[in-house]
């Protein structure tokens, strides 16, 4: 479980993250949902450690970030696995390169295992092998994405990060990726933590969801309850839509 | 505008710490040597061979004819056009010629990746990206520039022969013989040491401007002009301090 404890962070002038508190549960799809600039990236930022807060504390099950030596932080990193919101494949690398990246630098693992560990990933994904040996700029999009995941999966991490892995992709495409993300979470028990703004990924894969507003967590419950709260902060946010307030009103009577 | 250069400074100071920070992955670092010495080093043979050897070309021309006296050997032309050639064109304009080809590589592919978080994305793996980009991309310039100097020169010194011959400014003979006349090996030590620093300059120059990107594509394009800017300008300064220190 990840515990964070009442993280600040402000660049200059602007407060971005004002005080949040939340966990993030093993084995579960942990939702961040909330509008664009409301804070999301550079939650998830945080709490990886890629920006240092200005106070709080983040907590891996027990583990202290910025309390650790060398040693242990470098553990904790190859426990940790992300998925960028632009996919931030190497472009110097071919596709195999990308991920296998992580275990050329952090495994002891035989040239043939190695090999076995990266088909295994990006079958996993449903990456063909005759797309092995391409250049991330000569994939498609939703191809980026699913090699991105590839990658953060490949050393078997205990903590999946995902910075709204399906923006820009047609409804079809993210729904394979949520659905891959789901998978992955349930199957190896990881904590997945996916910011999104996509109301279809909160139904269909949310087992745990936090609102977002302003630097703020507004809101935190299960999906199931997201469309029959009365919590104001999620009907201003959820149900600005046509379809949702209608979802809503059906579901009410 | 000063307090921001000398900011600047230090930033690239604390910068070069990070780069040299020890690499705990030698096997990975060693594979990424090897593709910047091809990226780098190997693309760049041709254009240094024919700038050289036009350079060495001209620099015959104008010496000859200033030279052009019944009483002074061609040889003498020789020595000076041999002398023109190792102290300074090949160490500075090759030099400068690469600030301009490799820095401004170095400056927007760093560029690109920090825009694009493939940075973030090796400090989420454990990765020391400052080092694990960098410090290949320097070794590779320190070791492969030196020897595109070495190519240059004597594609210089051929371009002065063959533009002597064909133009027939010189008694080639004559000419051909004074290339080994007074020859002091001091001076090729003087030049690589020079192009020792301008290569060290060039990768870490550019490596700082790409590094610290903040943006997007047009900050990258805008990194990758100013750090072309700074090595010239590093490039002649030093160029006048190394001269006047060591010869
Ligand atoms: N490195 C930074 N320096 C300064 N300000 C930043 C930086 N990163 C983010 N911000 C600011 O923090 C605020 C929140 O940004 P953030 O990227 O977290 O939004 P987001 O919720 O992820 O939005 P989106 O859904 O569009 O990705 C924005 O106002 C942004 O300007
Ligand atoms: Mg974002």
């Amino acid at each position: 479980m990840i515990r964070v404890n009442n993280i600040r962070k402000s660049f200059g002038e602007q407060d971005v993250l004002k005080g949040i508190d939340v966990d993030l549960y093993p084995g579960k799809c942990n939702l961040i949902i909330g509008l664009s600039g409301s804070g999301k990236t550079v939650f998830l930022k945080s709490v990886l450690g890629l920006h240092n807060v200005d106070s709080g504390s983040i907590e891996y099950d027990g583990r202290m970030l910025g309390d650790l030596d060398k040693n242990e932080t470098k553990k904790l990193r190859q426990e940790m696995g992300m998925v960028f919101q632009g996919s931030a494949l190497f472009n110097s690398l071919n596709i195999e390169e990308n991920v296998g990246l992580p275990l050329n630098f952090f495994s002891d693992m035989s040239l043939k295992e190695k090999s076995e560990r990266i088909k295994f990933c990006l079958n996993k994904v449903r990456i063909s092998d005759d797309d092995f040996t391409k250049t991330p700029a000569e994939l498609s999009g939703g191809m980026q994405k699913r090699v991105a995941i590839a990658r953060a999966i490949i050393l078997n991490p205990k903590y999946l990060f995902c910075d709204e892995p399906n923006s820009g992709l047609d409804p079809e495409t993210a729904i394979v990726i949520d659905e891959l993300i789901h998978e992955i979470t349930h199957e190896f028990g990881m904590t997945t933590i996916v910011n999104t703004h996509d109301m279809n990924s909160v139904l269909e894969i949310g087992d745990h969801v936090i609102l977002l507003q302003d630097g703020k967590k507004t809101w935190e419950g299960r999906s199931e309850d997201i469309l029959t709260t009365d919590a104001k902060s999620v009907v201003d946010y959820v149900f600005r839509s046509k379809l949702f307030k209608q979802m809503r009103s059906a579901l009410k009577k | 505008m000063i307090y921001r250069f000398f900011e600047g400074i230090g930033e690239y100071f604390l910068f070069l710490r990070e780069v040299f920070s020890r690499p705990e992955h030698w096997k990975e670092y060693y594979r990424s040597f090897l593709r910047e010495v091809e990226l780098l080093g190997f693309s760049s043979i041709a254009l240094v061979c024919f700038i050289s050897l036009f350079m060495g070309a001209v620099v015959l021309i104008q010496t000859a004819i200033n030279l052009d006296n019944p009483f002074l050997a061609d040889s003498y032309i020789a020595i000076a056009v041999r002398e023109a050639i190792i102290l300074e064109f090949a160490p500075t304009i090759v030099s400068l010629i690469l600030a301009g080809k490799v820095g401004s590589n170095i400056a927007s592919t760093l560029g690109t990746m920090r825009v694009t978080e493939q940075m973030d994305a090796l400090r989420v793996m454990g990765i020391n990206p400052a080092s694990y980009l960098v410090l290949p991309k320097i070794i590779a310039c320190l070791i492969f520039f030196p020897i595109l100097v070495i190519f240059g020169m004597g594609m210089g010194l051929t371009g002065g022969y063959l533009a002597g011959d064909l133009l027939n400014l010189v008694n080639t003979e004559v000419y051909l013989s004074g290339y080994f006349m007074e020859f002091f090996p001091h001076y090729v030590t003087y030049s690589l040491t020079k192009t020792l620093v301008f290569a060290f300059i060039i990768a870490t120059v550019s490596a700082y401007f790409g590094y610290k990107v903040e943006g997007g594509a047009v900050e990258v394009g805008k990194a990758s002009t100013k750090s072309v800017v700074a090595m010239s300008f590093s490039i002649i300064l030093f160029n006048y301090i190394l001269t006047d220190l060591i010869l």
